[in-house]
Formats: structure tokens, sequence, C-alpha cells
């Protein structure tokens, strides 16, 4: 028998020395796997390969090799025949040096940027704080009344010294974080009032919330800001006269918070009933039981949606254009009205988009962190 | 019929002390829809009497004592718990739900919190207890229920025995004057059975008021003072476990444990 084994590889073709195995780990397996596995696969790879590697190329040309970072100025008016002169070859950055400052805060007094500017840095200090969940206490409370108030006061001045800068005036970012956090930070507990509502025993109450969700989602979020910078100074009284900057808000705030009411509700219909009856065999009260129990059990299941809307709206606040209002976009439109700038709204837009695509993957990368926090009870 | 109830047997056991009954069920009737689930229940649990209910699914033994603390509505007759009648009065009900504990079939623990504060939550807010005094007395009736080394962990990282035994700890820690169990076991594992049940005859050897809706005949032999046989929505029989299982009256009770006696 021994001899058998030992000439195995002459008798048996199946122990023939062999070619080691096709790697199955690391980059180049993954690629071979992925991206070469057909001739087809191979084909599309190079295709789009080449078709990114050109766009980028000639983004990064644009953007800054041939890009123009300032203008030479002939007195008050800059001279941008040198960018004109590249007709597209080069972003003109000069614009966005040339006009950050209103883009960002609209035509609040120049003098006072000041102002507007620590009411951004104030807005982003809350939402940092508020996000931290060492501080979901109580505390948040004082800290957005505190907070608020002094970008109130910034903002309007007249008081300590500051001079009254009325609301006409004000634009750009400022404006636009003011409208997306109080419609949010109101529309978020009214969203969760209505979703409970709308499941209420009571039909007086369930009806409402049932008229107000189907008759707010019904209408484009531009007939209401219509209604309500138009329609409704009519129903008022002679003589009394409503901020336009809180009609808006209010319409964006009855707007985000039908379908935030929604998706609230949502989260709600999935909890088992067992979960309602638990609580109530204990004896909580229908604020116990939906404050410790029903909510924080909903509310997590639906983070995903529920900051989806957010980013939604973050991004909707930039509607209040056509009722008149400086938002960011508003003002990065108007800042390229000027003879000398025009033509230049690529850099413009560009920069906007910037700032809300900062925002907007800020909300999105925390959801995440939030969502795998929250949900360890889950996990096994 | 020749289903007649023994009036005297059934109330026999409520007669043996003096104190007034904790529970009495008074010709009570359910509708659901038109479905009619509880048919002139009348029944009265004596304080510290242990009363089992079994019958096959469907007779409304569930229905009957998810009544008892009002997580079904009856339509006609009377139900007085612990001296209180049960009403549309929210106070009445908060007062019947804090003395009357609860243990479901799918233990309905709170899985966003920790074990132990599955059992703090409702002491600390119902009961106004401080939150150092009701942790102290979760442990307490964790030991009892033997996992204490659990309390930190969420639900959904215990088996279903264990789960089982929380939820009667979560039940315990509101110091109830009565327990309700409906069907504690049904939806276990075999062996994680036998550990829920210990949990049980223990509760039971501290002289609470229970009422357990079960199919473990041996737990009913071992703790019951009167097994309730239902059917159909109605009281056929009730008495001792021992006379009621080697003898029973009827055809509908002699037909019921042939066939759970043959499923053991």
């Amino acid at each position: 028998m021994s001899d058998v084994t030992l000439d195995a590889s002459a008798a048996n073709p199946e122990a023939a020395p062999r070619t080691a195995p096709v790697r199955s780990t690391g980059a180049m397996a993954w690629l071979r796997a992925n991206l070469f596995s057909s001739w087809l696969n191979t084909a599309l790879t190079l295709a789009l390969a080449w078709l990114v590697v050109r766009f980028a190329i000639g983004f990064v040309d644009w953007a800054f090799i041939n890009a123009i970072w300032s203008v030479p100025m002939q007195g008050t008016v800059p001279q941008t025949q040198i960018c004109r002169d590249l007709e597209g070859a080069g972003a003109c950055w000069a614009v966005i040096g040339e006009k950050h400052r209103f883009i960002l805060f609209g035509t609040y007094p120049y003098e006072e940027h000041w102002r507007p500017l620590l009411v951004c840095g104030l807005f982003i200090g809350l939402y940092i704080f508020s996000a931290m969940r060492r501080f979901w206490t109580w505390v948040l409370v004082p800290v957005w009344a505190v907070t608020l108030t002094v970008i109130g006061i910034l903002m309007w001045g007249g008081i300590l010294g500051l001079s009254y800068v009325p609301q006409e005036r004000w634009g750009g970012l400022p404006i636009t974080l003011i409208l997306s956090t109080f419609g949010l930070a109101f529309a978020f507990p009214l969203a969760i009032l209505v979703a409970l509502g709308r499941r209420s025993k009571l039909p007086a109450i369930k009806t409402l919330c049932v008229v107000y969700v189907e008759l707010v989602r019904g209408v484009p979020l531009i007939s209401l800001l219509f209604m309500a910078s138009v329609m409704f100074p009519l129903f008022l009284p002679e003589g009394m006269n409503i901020d336009k900057l809180l009609r808006a808000q209010i319409a964006i705030t009855l707007f985000a918070g039908a379908y935030l009411a929604e998706v609230v509700r949502a989260g709600l219909q999935t909890l088992p009933r067992g979960q309602y009856e638990a609580a109530d065999a204990l004896g909580l009260s229908y604020w116990q039981k939906t404050g410790f129990i029903i909510l924080p059990q909903a509310l997590r299941l639906v983070i995903p949606p529920l900051v989806n809307t957010f980013i939604g709206f973050f991004k909707d606040t930039s509607l209040v254009l056509i009722i008149g209002i400086f938002d960011l976009l508003t003002a990065g439109k108007t800042a390229i009205v000027e003879p000398a700038w025009q033509g230049f709204g690529i850099e413009v837009y560009v920069f906007v988009g910037a700032i809300y695509l900062v925002f907007c993957f800020a909300m999105s990368k925390y959801s995440q962190d939030l969502e795998r926090d929250l949900n360890q009870h889950r996990r096994r | 019929m020749g289903e007649t109830i023994d009036h005297e047997a059934r109330f026999a056991s409520a007669m043996r002390t003096d104190a007034p009954p904790a529970i009495v069920l008074q010709d009570v009737n359910k509708w659901f829809g038109a479905l009619h689930v509880l048919r002139d229940i009348n029944l009265s649990v004596a304080t510290g009497e242990r009363v089992v209910v079994c019958g096959p699914s469907g007779s409304g033994k569930s229905t009957m004592i998810r009544c008892i603390n009002r997580l079904e509505q009856h339509q006609q007759g009377k139900i007085i718990v612990d001296g209180i009648e049960l009403s549309d009065d929210l106070r009445s009900l908060d007062a019947i739900r804090r003395e009357v504990g609860m243990v479901f079939q799918s233990f309905n623990l709170f899985p966003h919190l920790t074990v132990l504060e599955n059992c703090t939550l409702a002491p600390i807010w119902v009961r106004r207890m401080p939150k150092k005094e009701a942790e102290d007395l979760a442990m307490e009736y964790l030991e009892r229920v033997r996992i204490p080394e659990q309390a930190k962990k969420f639900p959904g990282q215990l088996s279903g025995g264990q789960q089982q035994r929380v939820a009667i700890a979560r039940a315990l820690c509101m110091k109830p004057k009565i327990m309700l169990f409906d069907e504690p076991t049904s939806a276990l594992d075999p062996e994680m059975i036998k550990e829920v049940l210990d949990t049980m005859v223990m509760l039971a050897e501290t002289g609470m008021t229970m009422i357990c809706v079960t199919h473990e005949m041996g737990f009913a032999r071992q703790v019951a003072d009167r097994v309730v046989f239902m059917d159909r929505g109605e009281i056929v029989e009730s008495g001792e476990p021992e006379a009621l299982f080697s003898d029973p009256k009827t055809d509908r009770l002699k037909l019921f444990l042939s066939q759970i006696l043959r499923g053991h």
C-alpha cells in the first residue's frame, strides 16, 4: 500500500501539482469579483472610470487650476473682464470673495455684520449642545430659552447700545437657520400631539387632527406661504400687522407638523398592543404611558424618516424667496444681480449648495449615530 | 342541560375566611360585537385564595381575567375588586390597577428599558416611591425570582423563561394585593416552563391572592384552592382540583380533560 501512496502523483492525476487557488481576499480579489467579473462588467467599469476621471479632471481644472481668486478694483467697481475672458474654462471665485458677506447676511447693515455672524455661531453651538445626549435633561429648556432670546436681541437690537435693525433688512444664513430651527422645534412637538390625537378615542380630537393633516398636506407649501403673506393680512383688523417672517414661520411650522405627524404615527402603529396593556396593567397614567413607554420606542423606530423630513424642510425653507424673504438662497441670487457680477451664478450656487450640504450632511451623520446608540437594546 | 352549577360549592372557599372577598364577579356579560364571550359569570375569590382557570381556547378565560383589571370592559353585571366596583371612573380604575398585578402570555416587558428599569418604573411614577427605595425593592424581587445578575441587561438579551420571571418581578414591585396570570407559560419552551412555575409556586406560598389561567394541571394540583373550568363563555364546573380532575361531572370537562391529558 505504501508505494501506492508514494507514487500517488504519477498514478493519480488529482494529486498532480496544481496552481495556487485564485485569491478570494484582498483588494485585487475584490476588484475581480465586483468590477471585472465578466466582459460586460469590465466594459462598464472602464467606461464609467473614464467618465469619472474626465469629470474630475474637468472639475479640478475649473475649480482650482484655471480659477481666478480675485479681481482688480477700479474705485468701487470690480473689474470682472478677466473672469469673462475665461469663457467658463475656470471658476471666478472672486465673486465669493467679493460677495460672501452679502450672501451670508443679506442686506443687514454692513458694519453690524458681526451680529448675524454671532447668531449663526450661537445656532451652531445650540445644535451641538442639544445633540449631546448627556445634556438631554431639563437643562435644555433654559439653554434654548436663553440662546433664542440672545439671538433675538442680536438680530433686532434696539437695546444694550445695539442699533435697531428692522426685520426687512435681515437676510442670508440667519434667516435660513431661524426658519428651520423655530419651524422644526415647534413642528416636532406639534406633530407628536397630532399623531397621538389621531389615535385618540375622543372623536372631536381625532377629527380635528385628521382634518389638519389632510388639509395642510394636501396643499403645496408655496400656496401656504402665499396665503400667509398675501391673504392672511386681509383677514386682520385694520392697523394690526404681524411680522412677515413670523407669518412664513407659522406656515412652515404647520406644514412640517403635518408631515412629521404622519411619520410619528407610523412609529406609533408599529408598537404591539401588549406594550400598551402592560403599561395600563401597571397603573401608569396616559401621559406616563405615552412618555415612558410608547414614544421612546416609537420615535426610535422612525429616526430615519424623521431626519429625512427634517432635511427636506431645512432645504424647503428656501421657498420663502417667493414671498420676498431674504434667505440664504435668495441672497445668493440677489448677489449676482449687480451688473459687474452678472453671469457668475454657478460659483454662487456652488457656494450656497456647499453650505446647505454641510448642514444636511451633519444631520444625516448625527442621525446614524443616534440610531445606533439608541437601538442598542435591539442588538443581542 | 345536565350541567348544573353547584352554587354552594362555588362560594364555599370564599366563605372560609371572614375577610371580604378580594374579587367578586356578579352576572358579568360581555360581547365582542355579536359574539357573546362571557355569559353570566359569577365568581368570588377570597383574599389569599388561589384559583386556576382552565378551559379550551376561545372559552373566555383570558377575557374574564382581563376584565378584572379592565383591560377589557364588561357590558353587564358587576365586578368588585378589593372593595372597589369597576366603573368608568378613572380614579377607581387607577386604584384597582395599583393593587392588581398582571403577567401576560407574551411577557410584554418594555424592550427599551433595562430589567431594573422595567421593575422600578411603575413604583417610582405610580407609587411615588423614591428611586433608591424602588431599586432596592426591585433587586429584592429579582433575587426572589433568582435573576438579580441580569438587572442591567435589556429584556431582549434574556431567555423566554427569564423574561417571564422578570415580568413577575415587575408586577410584584408594585406590591399588589392580587396577581393575575394570563397563560404565563404558554409561550415558553418546555424546559423553561418549570422555572416559571417554580416562581409561581413560591409566590403562592406567600399567601398572595392569585388567579391563573393555565393548562398546567400539575401546578393546579399543587397550589390551587379551586379550579374553575370555563367553556363557551360560561363557568361550567368548579371545585377543588383533585375532586374536579378525578371526578368530572360534565361531559364538557370530561372531554377537555381527556384532550389535555392526551397531550401530556
